[in-house]
């Protein structure tokens, strides 16, 4: 991945001799290469332009006038997406979701993130393209509040954070965990028991127990072992990860190394999302700073025998890799597919050795627990949910970012804290494209581990949008791209959802096609992985709180059967291409 | 009681689940005792003639024929049993779905083996009789309703014969494991 990912940021793509000359090197078939190469978004095959411009498409993009920016970029370069402009200065693409749904619509610019873009900023850039400014020069018209305005990352990306909480963004000392662990002496099982009594939970959305986890890890026969901290947010309307990253990386890094610790690994992988390229040398000045302190390496933290580092994994857009044994297969510098379970991670990870995947978010609970203490992590949030929880609010509200908070809060609580107007708001989308789609009368519900689960995104969609069509076609057809076409459950039956939720939409849809949707679901669960098993929601659970807005479209409520065939749109072409009138 | 009236077809297909109904060997006497054709190649009625209880379909939709077949036998039939791969989902006639159909026309009249620099005139067949390709070759149930489907490529003799028989005696379908395995 990394020997790609230098050639994409030389080249600007990969070209068919890279391939063949990787393909030597590595000692492996060009075809092995060429299957990497093809199955990560970014990794462009083709000669690209000077700049290329991919334009975010998700549905808080849309919600939040993605059209109109799209239409000035093709105004303003002349090219239209997917294409390259005649100067050879300008491509246009679109993008899944990139982590910025705080700060809609933006645009990666050769690996650098550009938010908040107006027409007016739109044409700003291309004239300076034009120009032939450096991408830092792009950027320079205003950077980010705290660390993003960095020496090492002048990034024009805002935190937005709102609330801040007592376990992530409270103060912290680099290194305190570790000095606790090396005082209080403490063996690796008593830190694995230590966060076993916090009652700490994995907050990538599953909600795993983190010392279960560990313990498997730190039993499971290996050589080696890794832990793996999973920054690869890829979720729509996640972007919670970026702040961390932006304002706490210590506080991960420290957490690595407590895994690290329990569970006797001495290599740690912090696997981040292509999208967030423009951290790469922030976090890497961090690890230098490190192992200067002496806090990573031989005798980490003073610890003696305890040999531990960590290195940084880009991916190369996949959202799929979020899913922890596609994470290790695409830091293995592999397709990023998942695979069959089990063996699971902690028996046979990385390099078939037993591996712990962590979220960003877990981690830093650990150093913090770790540092302050199981009673008082307990005192936070409900019964099986303690802790905090990151929030990454965005969408129709007066204030998105990201809110820390206590777990037991109501989905009213959250639109109060953000500015959102319960009056005028159709619905929430919680937890992704992947969660659930809740209306007015479920806003008393409390997300937690007990009730509505959430890896942290709330999406707003106020009354004025079409749920369905800005927001559950959107999804769905996310989804599709995203599959990594291994299991036909998810492949096929995400692109039958589309055709049946557009047929809905055209008018032409029956009753008969919203049962059909829903009695598909169990199919999905037959998938090897979260994509798939979850790829139905959006438009299930959409069809559960708003079948109102489905049956709205089903024009002849009667008639059983329609299958939307049209025949004239259907012969229109052959008989162009044979020139002759269509005869129906 | 009068016999079950049938009625079969071919569309885009290759006659090749037409052929594993006739692997049902001798007990096509018993079927002859059970059911009377109607519009089928078996006994090459070209047109309907009579409302049918049963229609049999072959193959998914390639042109503008096999759809007017297929509406036809939606019409004159209370039963439709979409059967085999084809008729399912495409089957291999599919398999140009993914490619533009100027490139599938082109292949055909200009640039296959068999016609490569034997169509100097580059002539593309447009005669007003001749069926219109669809834009791609659509499964029957997307355009009528289907109520049946027996899969395989081509479904075995004894799935096709036990169904039947289900069918017109309202027997329950016997379905050994041995009659639904592909591989």
């Amino acid at each position: 991945m990394d020997i790609l990912l230098d050639i994409l940021a030389e080249n600007g793509y990969i070209s068919d001799e890279d391939i063949t000359s990787l393909a030597a090197g590595l000692d492996m078939s060009s075809a092995d290469v060429e299957q990497t190469v093809s199955f990560y978004h970014f990794f462009a095959r083709k000669p690209m332009a000077k700049y290329n411009v991919y334009l975010n498409s998700s549905a808080i993009a849309v919600l939040k006038g993605r059209e109109k920016i799209a239409t000035a970029f093709e105004r303003e370069s002349g090219c239209s997406f997917g294409k390259v402009s005649e100067d050879g200065m300008i491509s246009l693409d679109d993008c899944a979701d990139i982590g910025m749904a705080d700060q809609e619509p933006a645009a990666l610019i050769n690996g650098i993130v550009f938010p908040n873009l107006t027409a007016f900023r739109v044409k700003e850039l291309v004239r300076d393209m034009r120009k032939g400014l450096s991408v830092d020069e792009l950027r320079s018209h205003g950077l980010g509040d705290g660390m993003n305005n960095s020496e090492y990352m002048k990034a024009t990306v805002t935190n937005n954070i709102r609330k801040k909480g007592a376990v992530i963004f409270s103060e912290y000392q680099g290194g305190s965990a570790l000095e606790k662990v090396k005082a209080d002496r403490m063996s690796q099982e008593q830190l694995i028991d230590l966060v076993k009594q916090s009652g700490l939970r994995g907050r990538g959305g599953a909600g795993f127990p983190t010392a279960m986890k560990w313990d498997f890890c730190r039993k499971a026969k290996g050589e080696k072992k890794y832990i793996f901290c999973n920054a690869d947010e890829g979720e729509p309307g996640t972007f919670k990860d970026r702040v961390i990253l932006t304002e706490r990386p210590r506080l991960i890094f420290d957490g690595m190394a407590l895994a690290g610790y329990a569970v006797g690994a001495e290599e740690g992988i912090l696997y981040v999302r292509y999208e967030y390229m423009y951290m790469k040398e922030y976090l890497e000045s961090i690890l230098t700073e490190m192992r200067k302190e002496k806090a990573l390496g031989k005798d980490a933290s003073g610890i003696k025998g305890f040999n531990f580092d960590i290195r940084i994994q880009y991916g190369a857009g996949a959202y799929v890799c979020g899913e922890e044994s596609a994470l290790i297969e695409s830091a293995e510098g592999k397709r990023g597919e998942p695979r069959d379970r089990p063996p699971f991670p902690v028996e046979k990870g990385y390099l078939g050795m037993p591996t712990a995947v962590n979220n960003v978010e877990t981690l830093c609970s650990v150093a913090k627990l770790v540092t302050n203490g199981v009673e008082w992590f307990k005192s936070l949030g409900t019964g099986q949910s303690t802790g905090t929880k990151l929030l990454s609010i965005s969408g129709d509200v007066k204030y998105p970012g990201v809110y820390e908070v206590e777990w037991g809060f109501s989905i009213n609580d959250i639109l109060e804290m953000s500015g959102g107007d319960p009056a005028a708001v159709q619905a929430v989308q919680v937890g992704g494209p992947s969660g659930s789609c809740v209306g007015p009368n479920e806003f008393e519900r409390i997300v937690s581990y007990e009730d509505i689960a959430t890896g942290g995104a709330m999406m707003v969609i106020g009354e004025d949008h079409d749920l369905l069509q800005d927001v559950v076609l959107n999804f769905t057809e996310f989804f599709i791209d995203e599959s990594c076409g291994s299991c036909s459950t998810c492949r096929a039956l995400t692109v039958m959802y589309k055709k049946t939720l557009e047929k809905v939409l055209s008018g032409d849809g029956r009753r008969k096609d919203i049962d059909a949707m829903l009695s598909w679901a169990p199919i999905g669960k037959a998938s090897r992985c979260g994509l798939g098993q979850t790829a139905m929601n959006p438009i299930c659970t959409s069809i559960k709180n708003f079948r109102y807005l489905y049956e709205g479209h089903i024009k002849n409520a009667n008639e059983q059967y329609e299958g939307g065939f049209d025949i004239a749109k259907a012969v229109a072409d052959s008989c162009e291409v044979v020139g002759r009138r269509p005869n129906l | 009681m009068s016999k079950a009236v049938i009625a079969t077809t071919s569309m885009a297909g290759c006659f090749g689940c037409h052929m594993s109904f006739l692997d049902i060997d001798e007990r096509i006497l018993d079927l002859i005792e059970l059911v009377e054709f109607n519009k089928s190649p078996i006994d090459d009625i070209k047109h309907f003639t009579k409302q049918c209880d049963i229609g049999l379909l072959e193959g998914g939709c390639s042109n503008s024929e096999n759809v007017e077949v297929l509406k036809e036998f939606r019409k004159h039939c209370k039963i439709l049993v979409s059967v085999g791969e084809c008729a399912i989902m495409g089957g291999l006639p599919a398999m140009r779905n993914g490619i533009p159909i100027k490139e599938c026309i082109d292949e055909a009249y200009l640039n296959g083996p068999t016609t490569k620099n034997c169509n100097p005139q580059r002539i593309l067949p447009n005669d007003d009789e001749l069926p219109m390709l669809l834009d791609r070759v659509y499964p029957c149930h997307e355009i009528v309703k289907i109520d049946y489907f027996l899969p395989g490529c081509a479904p075995r003799a004894d799935l096709i014969w036990n169904a039947l028989y289900a069918l017109v005696t309202g027997d329950e379908l016997k379905l050994p494991y041995e009659v639904f395995k592909y591989d």
